[in-house]
């Protein structure tokens, strides 16, 4: 162990969440016979914050999204909220609504009486039922739909019905089962904007499936990473891309090079490449991100940081940037972000900052 | 895309079959009917609106239709009060012996239905395995008649013989219920009756449709199990049909009853399916 374990990590994430803690979910774990889906997951949802479980299909994001709407009983471990244990409650009970990956909207009933369902269900008095539909629909903007069935919309619209619908019953958390992932690349990013800034309106909890590390990114205040069943990684966006945990995390969330090497007296060594660091000695694993190497200037090579040379082996335009893939003369493998490469540029020369490289946990240790 | 000879050969049999079968034998049903039966017993080819008239003013015949309706009416009714329960718990609760149950119900359509009918009539006669066991029990000390030979006889009979038909399609709708809208109906607050109420009986009413439509037609022409266990009370409309055809030789009234019934079954089927497709949201 090089680094601190993950489950600190976790831990460590929850407890800079607050006191305001909404959901705590306590060592759940669920297995479908022998198949485990989760594995001693702990995680505190707070008061009116956007939380992002983000993994890979079969990481059991899903399924602990269900756990908490109440569709799946966890195998051990416990949920609780407001002081009360939520795992004990039917679905029906808990004041949590989702919204579903396929929406889910009624066939047989109008926009409007889907919105309308759980408030009728609750045997809320009629007028209070219209005026709330009402507002609810505007909020959304489909209050010219609300004669509509949901087959006469389109996807995006569907998509704020279904929002709509979970929100007129002011839950306490809203769970988010990957609403976007039908939509197109466009209408999508849209979303996530209106998404997020829906959630500070109106101040609920959102819990938010995803598998795609950008959305996750761009709309969470926290990302809770989930890797076959356990949590690799609950922080911050930034501090999650700047600060992560494990090889796997660097390597889920935007690009990087992982730099495995040996910690001697202070002194880290990779092939060729030394620099200093505070680790203990013994095997070491760090993370660089693209943006953090930059080609050496015409200004010469900048004292303290950590230099090499190399060929571009692949470069890959994204506008304002480029990713050029860059093999050093050791044989190692470096991803950079760089602006104005000249065309035809084979041998550059490169460097990055020692503070940059980031210690992270090997992540297949723990497999 | 296809040859000529592909496409004659894949047209023209089913289509044969569709004129020699169904379009000849109804054409000349409508033309019987709209004919007379001499006293010497010979077929009057000339029209006459006389059939459809004796089948409005003489009493035995529409009342036995109203019967015959109402018999089929009471199958349908009792069909579903079977079947639903049935095919829900099939469909919802079932599990892993889903597949098992649903060949028990399938199974019993592979038996004869002579032989079902005939069950009923050991079981229900007087010396029938019921009455046996309700005077050795001493629930009766005699014999209970009605039993057997009545139109409840008959009502039994058929909606033991066909609550499969109405199993099946209220199965199938049943299936095509997405679960994640039983989901979502829990999770906006509703209980597990509340939810059947709301959403799964409203998306189960193209199934119930065509069961209850297969229970009411298939009942209404039946004339079997009258003729076994109806007696004289429970003779159906296809008895007289049966009747007409054969010992009474009017195979000009016979024709006109068969082609109202057709219309009769012909504008329920419509119906249904005008239903079904109000319901249906795909």
């Amino acid at each position: 162990m090089t680094v601190p374990a993950v489950s600190t990590t976790a831990a460590s994430g929850t407890a800079s969440s607050g006191a305001g803690g909404l959901l705590e979910i306590r060592h759940v774990a669920k297995s479908f016979g022998k198949n485990v889906v989760l594995r001693d997951v702990s995680l505190t949802v707070a008061e009116g914050e956007f939380l992002t479980i983000l993994g890979e299909s079969g990481s059991g994001k899903t399924t602990l999204l269900r756990i908490i709407a109440g569709f799946e009983n966890p195998t051990s471990g416990e949920l609780w909220m407001g002081g009360e244990r939520l795992d004990s409650l039917p679905p029906y009970k808990r004041r949590v609504n989702t919204v579903f990956q396929n929406y889910a909207l009624f066939p047989h009933l109008t926009v409007e009486q889907n919105v309308a369902y759980g408030l009728r269900v609750a045997h809320r008095p009629e007028a209070e039922i219209s005026a709330r539909v009402e507002e609810a629909l505007a909020r959304v903007r489909m209050t010219s739909h609300a004669k509509a069935k949901p087959s006469k919309i389109s996807g995006g619209q569907q998509q704020r019905v279904a929002l709509a619908r979970a929100l007129v019953n002011q839950p306490r958390l809203l769970l988010l089962d990957e609403p976007l992932s039908a939509l197109d690349a466009n209408l999508r990013r849209q979303m996530q904007v209106e998404l997020k800034s829906l959630q500070r309106e109106v101040g609920i909890a959102f819990v938010f499936v995803t598998h795609d590390q950008e959305e996750a990114m761009v709309m969470s205040d926290r990302i809770a990473l989930l890797r076959m069943g356990e949590l690799e990684q609950v922080a911050t966006p930034r501090e999650i891309y700047s600060r992560p945990a494990t090889a796997y995390v660097a390597q889920f969330i935007g690009h990087t090079t992982l730099l495995r090497g040996e910690v001697r007296q202070g002194q880290a060594r990779c092939q060729s490449l030394t620099w200093r660091s505070a680790l203990p000695n013994g095997g070491a694993l760090f993370s660089v991100r693209p943006e953090n190497i930059r080609l050496a200037g015409s200004s010469g090579p900048n004292p303290g940081a950590v230099h090499f040379r190399g060929r571009i082996r692949h470069r890959a335009f994204h506008g304002a940037t480029e990713l050029l893939q860059v093999e050093s003369t050791d044989g190692l493998m470096f991803s950079l972000r760089a602006i104005n490469v000249p065309d035809g540029a084979g041998e550059v020369d490169c460097e990055f900052d020692p503070a940059d490289a980031i210690p992270v946990q090997d992540s297949d240790e723990r497999v | 895309m296809f040859s000529r000879g592909y496409r004659l050969a894949v047209t023209v049999p089913p289509l044969a079959w569709v004129v020699l079968f169904l379009f000849v034998p109804y054409l000349l049903m409508f033309c019987y009917s709209f004919w007379s039966v001499s006293s010497s017993q010979t077929i009057v080819h000339s029209w006459t609106f006389d059939n459809y008239r004796q089948l409005v003013t003489v009493d035995v015949y529409w009342q036995t239709l109203l019967r015959s309706m109402w018999i089929a009416a009471r199958v349908m009714l009792f069909s579903l009060l079977l079947g639903y329960p049935l095919a829900y718990f099939l469909s919802f609760h079932a599990g892993r012996c889903k597949d098992l149950y649903y060949q028990l119900v399938i199974i019993p359509l592979w038996v004869s239905y002579l032989v079902r009918a005939y069950a009923w009539k050991t079981i229900l006669g007087s010396d029938g395995v019921l009455n046996t066991l309700l005077q050795y029990v001493h629930l009766t000390s005699h014999p209970l008649e009605f039993l057997l030979y009545s139109p409840f006889a008959v009502v039994l009979t058929l909606t033991h013989i066909y609550t499969p038909f109405t199993i099946l399609p209220i199965y199938a709708s049943l299936e095509h219920i997405p679960r994640n809208l039983v989901e979502a109906s829990h999770d906006l607050g509703a209980s597990p009756f509340e939810t059947f109420w709301r959403v799964i009986l409203p998306l189960s009413i193209p199934g119930v449709i065509a069961g209850a439509t297969f229970a009411f037609v298939l009942s209404l022409g039946d004339f079997l199990a009258p003729l076994l266990l109806g007696g004289p009370s429970g003779v159906m409309i296809s008895n007289i049909v049966v009747s007409l055809f054969g010992a009474a030789y009017n195979w000009p009234l016979g024709a006109a009853i068969s082609l109202c019934m057709l219309v009769l079954v012909v504008t329920l089927l419509f119906l249904s399916e005008r239903i079904e497709k109000r319901w249906s949201f795909s």
